[in-house]
């Protein structure tokens, strides 16, 4: 550990000082002087016709300040999507309208018809209910492929049907791939769900919309990941509300897991309503909304057929899979399945053609958005699938099969239009096998089994592609948006720095990671930098935090800043020195001039810009300010191996996770012991989503997992202790930390080797089992034990 | 949640009395009503506490039976010694919150399919001694969220027959980890008893011929080969009904070994 506690140190989170002793602020902790508080109406069915909305009784409810609807929304915009994404044909996707509230048609249970606006939440909540809707329930559609059937009821009428897009990737390469397959020694083809989630961040959605009648101000106070990706798109898409009127505050956020990527309705509503009723309005999700509101995951259904030589090497792969949209498109919705997942299907191994089909479609649910690893879990999982299958089916060992195929040679431009810069795929396993003891299975399978225990190993690898992202590249594929960082460094007279991150924290620990960061440049105590985020009125422009792009792309911009910081530094240093500023040398926080021993200390130098009665005036200006904007010119490519052992019991089905290990290489790393908390968390996700988490839906559209009593999310004992090991480091090599990502490895890399290690389990014990959909709950697996 | 009226009587008699009232409904340690009046999914016009009430407090054994009063919490169910197996099943239900605050009274009078304590009740052949009478186990389970309750009839104690050999083994419904099949199991001066919770779209009930074979023969293997109706069983997103029919023999032989 370096004593200095800048990069490489395990220093304790500074947050969690706050998070733990309930000093945390969050969204829901503000009040605004005067607030009033909004109620939803929302739809309790999935598909309906509004015939009509009667407020009267509403509107004349104790406390009642105003009821809105749809009528009121339609001279404004409505929700944005941020990604336009270009089917196999080179048409636009289909793009529906998406009101702040309901126009025409409820198109999902959850929907918002009306908002009642009152004194008290009872109060607006007493006069939602006195709301009369006249609504026709309509025929839903749930089922993907139902939706797509001719004659099956429209999501959106103005369409020409529930296709979203039907997306060819790489398009050119189809014919080449269906030859291959024709040419194949073995094809091994696998179907499979990736099932429907939930995110359930620990902290509901809160929105408190404000506005200044004096000065035309709106500020808004969201639970968001990206309070500056709020601001353009309710201000330029929703409201016309220039940017420099509105400033949207995310202050500490319990987790988002993506879920709070995206501008909601609510988030307008209560922007909009706050002028117009000229009180601050507040909205705070009940968790039973949060199930029906909240962007839910994942939701794939998929074909993958893998194609071998007679000597086992991959030769083509070729997948078709069903995207769930939801009732409508959420802001990053289509880029998931598509760019975030196709790019991704090379994996680790030498694939040489590749071509993957998805079918993007409306569905009378809640939107599916990305939710942590976003398309990256979808591809791992059938890819690991699949050649676990094919490796079975060959009778091959699993693990010979994948060192047999891996990528080895970097950099390597995959046959899906990325090139991974860096990774030793062999060296990922090699370590997964000595921190998993594989050596020892045989022998605890021995013991299980002496138990009347079924145990199953399953190992699996995964690639994910974060840091994102390089602008040009994503314009080119449709976002509507750059995804640089940026920071502005600020030294203050005496010596302490605080850094203004358009990154935003929600449990990643960006507080404590930064500073070590700068701390590191500049020989300092990190104590002495500290950090704000959150706030669009005292940072600068920042696409936010997800995707595992924080430290990789806005730690990025912080290194940029702080030279720019050191550079001007050095100049004052000189001046003070009277020395060439060629020959200042900066260490442990002091300057000095090369082969002398004249030194002055940080806060020397910093006292000067801020006093400047000797300082060179002619030539810099007094200050100490930098701002710095990164722009990525890759992607990064953080790749890893995992090993899960489980137990069955073969009377009940119910699977326990014995042992879980994990080699991640994420190249450089500033804070192991936050990289091990990502890491585990992540793991408990993945875990969660291979045994436990499921949103279902009945054929009419309504969510049966609607609460904790149905949806299952994984707790303490559900998880075991986990072993994870991150010292197989290849430095990302085109960003200044050397930083690859860590944030969604767990959650991406997890959910086959669990399911890896059931089906290993299972047919160990002679059962003619390949696959079970997740989650692999006890009834599912016992069926497919006793079909 | 609504506005109701609340009262906190301080007699049975008095609770009794409120109770005539259309619309009161009793409130016990809430761990059912409270988050249901929360969701807006009840509207009762008023609460009546049972929390004041003497009557309804303390447990203590004489004779071979364990006389439970109705106020009795969980936690305090699981740290009495007289009956290990009811105290083992009070100690598996809920976190530490709802074992602190829900009652054995107040499960019982909401009898909810899935809850472990009617399990007990049945299977060890208690009776339930309410403020007008006394109802054997056999007859108060009347149905999903249904017993042989009036309106304004208060559960003031349960009266548990200590039995030689009991065990209950719960199987967690992965989301609630309520049961999604719990099997109780006795064997007393009363002859065995085997009752299943989670199980039935009736709610609890003891499982016939698994007592037959288990009173001729109490060991696990007297089980075997035996199987249950799929008829009146509960199938939903966590098991269907021949999954359910499968773990009750599953946990009714655990039953067995673990009560030895």
């Amino acid at each position: 550990m370096p004593a200095d506690g800048g990069i490489g140190a395990p220093n304790k989170r500074r947050e969690d000082v706050r998070f733990l002793t309930g000093k945390g602020r969050y969204t829901d902790d503000i009040n605004v002087s005067g607030q009033a508080y909004v109620w939803f109406l929302r739809s309790n069915v999935a598909h309906g016709r509004i015939n009509s909305v009667d407020t009267a009784a509403a509107q004349a409810m104790p406390g009642v300040i105003r009821v809105f609807t749809g009528a009121d929304f339609e001279a404004v915009g409505g929700i944005p999507c941020g990604w336009q994404v270009t089917d196999r044909h080179g048409e636009p996707m289909q793009e529906p309208a998406h009101p702040v509230l309901a126009q025409g048609k409820v198109r999902h249970v959850g929907d918002p018809i009306a908002a009642v606006v009152a004194e008290t939440v009872e109060q607006a909540r007493d006069a939602a209910e006195a709301i009369e809707a006249d609504i026709d329930e309509l025929p839903a559609v749930v089922d993907m492929k139902a939706a797509l059937e001719p004659g099956a009821p429209k999501v959106h009428d103005d369409l020409t049907g529930n296709l979203c897009y039907d997306w060819g990737f790489v398009e050119e390469n189809r014919e080449a791939v269906a030859k291959a397959f024709d040419a194949a020694a073995h094809v091994t083809t696998l179907e499979l769900k990736n099932n429907r989630l939930i995110a359930n961040a620990m902290e509901p959605r809160v929105a408190i919309g404000e506005y200044n009648s004096a000065t035309g101000d709106h500020t808004l106070y969201t639970t968001s990941q990206n309070p500056h990706v709020i601001r353009l798109l309710m201000g330029a898409f929703v409201l016309g509300i220039p940017e420099h009127k509105l400033r949207v505050v995310a202050p500490d956020v319990g987790g988002g897991f993506g879920s709070k990527i995206f501008h909601y309705a609510e988030e307008a509503f209560c922007t909009f309503a706050a002028k117009e009723v000229n009180r601050p309005v507040k909205w705070t999700a009940t968790r039973s909304e949060a199930f029906i509101t909240d962007a839910h995951g994942r939701d794939h259904v998929t074909k993958i057929e893998l194609a071998l030589d007679a000597d086992n090497n991959f030769t083509a792969l070729r997948t078709e899979t069903y995207a769930n949209m939801g009732a409508y498109l959420s802001t990053f919705a289509p880029s998931v399945p598509t760019w975030l997942h196709g790019t991704l299907m090379a994996g680790n191994y030498r694939t040489p053609l590749i071509y993957v089909n998805v079918k993007a479609v409306f569905t009378n649910t809640v939107p599916v958005d990305a939710y942590r690893g976003a398309g990256r879990p979808e591809a791992t999982f059938q890819l690991e699938r699949v050649i676990d299958k094919a490796a079975r089916e060959l009778g091959v060992d699993p693990i010979a099969l994948r060192r047999q195929n891996f990528i080895t040679e970097f950099p390597y431009a995959t046959p899906v239009a990325v090139e991974y810069d860096t990774g030793d795929y062999v060296a990922t396993m090699d370590k997964l096998e000595e921190i998993a003891d594989l050596a020892g299975f045989e022998a605890r399978r021995a013991e299980s089994a002496a138990n009347g225990k079924l145990r199953g190993l399953g190992v699996n690898c995964y690639i994910e592609a974060c840091g994102i992202a390089p602008s040009h590249l994503v314009g080119q594929l449709g976002a509507r948006a750059g995804l640089y960082e940026s920071a502005t460094v600020r030294v203050n007279a005496t010596g302490g720095l605080v850094v203004m991150t358009g990154s935003h924290s929600h449990g990643q620990g960006h507080e404590t990671a930064f500073p070590q960061v700068v701390a590191e440049m500049i020989g300092i105590d990190p104590n002495m930098v500290e950090i704000v985020h959150g706030d669009t009125a005292n940072t600068p422009m920042g696409m936010g935090t997800y995707g595992s792009r924080s430290l990789a792309v806005g730690g990025s911009a912080i290194v940029r800043a702080t030279e720019k910081i050191i550079n001007k530094a050095k100049k004052i240093a000189a001046h003070l020195m009277e020395a060439s500023e060629g020959d200042i040398e900066l260490r442990d926080g002091q300057f000095s001039v090369a082969g002398t021993d004249k030194s002055v200390a940080w806060g020397d130098v910093t006292l000067a810009a801020y006093v400047p009665h000797n300082y060179p005036l002619e030539e810099i200006e007094p200050g100490l300010e930098e701002t710095a904007f990164y722009d990525p010119n890759n992607f990064t490519f953080p790749a890893g191996a995992y090993a899960c052992e489980v137990e069955v019991d073969p009377d009940t089905g119910k699977v326990t996770i014995e042992r879980f290990a994990a080699a991640d290489d994420f190249g450089n790393i500033v804070n192991p012991m936050i990289v091990d908390g990502q890491v585990h968390g992540g793991l408990g996700q993945g875990i969660g989503q291979a045994l436990l988490e499921q949103a279902v839906y009945d054929e009419d559209g309504q969510l049966i997992t609607g609460s904790y009593m149905d949806y299952a999310m994984p707790r303490a004992d559900d998880v075991p202790s986990y072993v994870v090991d991150h010292s197989c480091a290849t430095p990302c090599t085109h960003n200044p930390l050397g930083v690859k990502g860590c944030g969604e490895a767990g959650a991406i890399g997890s959910p086959p080797a669990v399911v890896n290690a059931v089906v290993d389990a299972l047919q160990r014990a002679g059962k003619d089992v390949t696959h079970i959909d997740m989650p692999l709950s006890p009834s599912r697996v016992w069926q497919a034990m006793n079909p | 949640m609504y506005d109701f009226d609340f009262e906190r009587p301080a007699t049975l008699a008095d609770a009794v009395a409120a109770l005539k009232d259309e619309g009161a409904t009793a409130l016990a340690g809430g761990q059912t009503l409270i988050p249901t009046l929360k969701q807006r999914l009840a509207m009762p016009e008023r609460l009546v506490s049972l929390a004041a009430l003497d009557e309804l407090k303390g447990l203590s054994a004489s004779g071979g039976v364990l006389t439970v009063g109705a106020a009795t919490t969980h936690a305090q169910v699981a740290g009495q010694t007289d009956y290990p197996a009811l105290a083992a099943l009070a100690a598996g239900i809920g976190d530490p919150h709802v074992r602190n605050r829900g009652t054995i009274g107040g499960s019982l009078a909401n009898n909810d399919p899935s809850a472990c304590y009617p399990a007990a009740a049945l299977g060890s052949g208690a009776t339930i001694v309410t403020n007008a009478r006394e109802i054997p186990a056999d007859e108060f389970f009347s149905g999903l969220f249904e017993t042989a309750l009036e309106d304004d009839e208060i559960i003031t104690a349960v009266r548990f027959p200590i039995p030689d050999a009991a065990a209950y083994v719960k199987f967690e419904q992965p989301a609630s980890r309520f049961a999604l099949v719990g099997v109780f199991v006795s064997k007393g001066s009363g002859g065995v008893r085997v009752a299943v919770t989670g199980a039935s779209e009736e709610g609890v009930f003891r499982w016939a011929d698994g007592e037959a074979a288990l009173s001729a023969d109490f060991s696990p293997e007297a089980l075997d080969g035996l199987s249950v109706s799929t008829g009146d069983l509960i199938g939903d997103v966590h098991g269907g009904p021949d999954y359910r029919a499968h773990l009750i023999g599953v946990l009714a032989k655990r039953a067995v070994m673990a009560a030895g």
